[in-house]
């Protein structure tokens, strides 16, 4: 049944990822990614990562996909210009590298053993919003408060690059 | 129960196909689109990895992944707003410049 559910998700998530490459109109890119960000977190909460789970949806799904859509609505580019020939060369060495990527990631696929190492059950459970915010405020704090940094960093960087010239 | 390296395969298979979409698309979005699918992936490794050893270390570096990832979407849609009121264009092969 978990191995039922888990295909059915990873075929939507595969599924959406390769969408975002066939379309040429990037806002049914954006919708396609927030598809793939839906279905790895239902895979996160088969992993028993509830937390995760519900901040994948709201801030990946519900903050930063949303912020892409105002974007790809505000610059309001209809489609993908038509291809412009500057480096006809460079197509050619795409089909190679992308090959030389799929290889290794598949190279990499056959070392992985199929073992299982055992679950931890009950207390010890890691997924839940106790243990991640246990974690966030003793082991991890410092990093938590330096994220808060960045992100008074990249709102003000934000402003800053948004902003026209001579206001 | 479905094997650790299922879980594992997932994930190199997306952050392949994002690591195409960068080689391969020229809109300065869908790369970026790419980008984040990329950074997606190796959260599935982390929180899979942290799930099967019992360790929460992995989880919270998903959440500060997350984060990162928040302020880079922030600062980078801000600069594609900058390059496009300047060029007209979300081409990256017309925008070849460092200079906005």
């Amino acid at each position: 049944m978990e191995k039922v559910l888990f295909i059915i998700f990873a075929v939507l998530a595969v599924g959406g990822a390769l969408n975002i490459l066939l379309q040429r109109n990037p806002l049914y890119s954006a919708l396609s990614l927030i598809g793939t960000l839906a279905s790895l977190s239902a895979l996160y909460v088969m992993l028993r990562a509830q937390f995760i789970a519900a901040i994948q949806i709201v801030v990946y799904a519900g903050a930063i996909m949303v912020l892409f859509v105002f974007v790809i609505m505000l610059l309001n580019v209809p489609k993908e210009q038509p291809v412009i020939d500057k480096q006809k060369w460079l197509r050619y060495l795409a089909v190679p590298f992308a090959s030389v990527i799929l290889a290794e990631a598949f190279y990499v696929l056959r070392l992985i053993p199929s073992v299982t190492p055992p679950r931890v059950e009950g207390d010890q459970a890691v997924g839940t919003t106790w243990s991640i915010g246990t974690g966030l405020f003793t082991d991890y704090l410092l990093p938590f408060e330096v994220t808060s940094v960045l992100i008074l960093m990249a709102v003000v960087g934000a402003m800053v690059l948004a902003r026209r010239e001579g206001d | 129960m479905v094997p650790l390296s299922w879980y594992l395969g997932l994930s190199a298979l997306i952050f392949t196909i994002g690591a195409v979409g960068v080689f391969v698309k020229r809109n300065v979005i869908t790369i970026f689109l790419c980008i984040e699918l990329m950074l997606n992936a190796v959260n599935l490794t982390l929180v899979s990895l942290s799930s099967f050893f019992g360790d929460a270390g992995g989880q919270l570096f998903v959440f500060i992944v997350m984060t990162v990832a928040a302020a880079e979407a922030a600062v980078g849609l801000a600069i594609i707003i900058s390059i496009f009121r300047n060029r007209e264009s979300l081409n990256v092969d017309e925008v070849d410049q460092l200079k906005l």
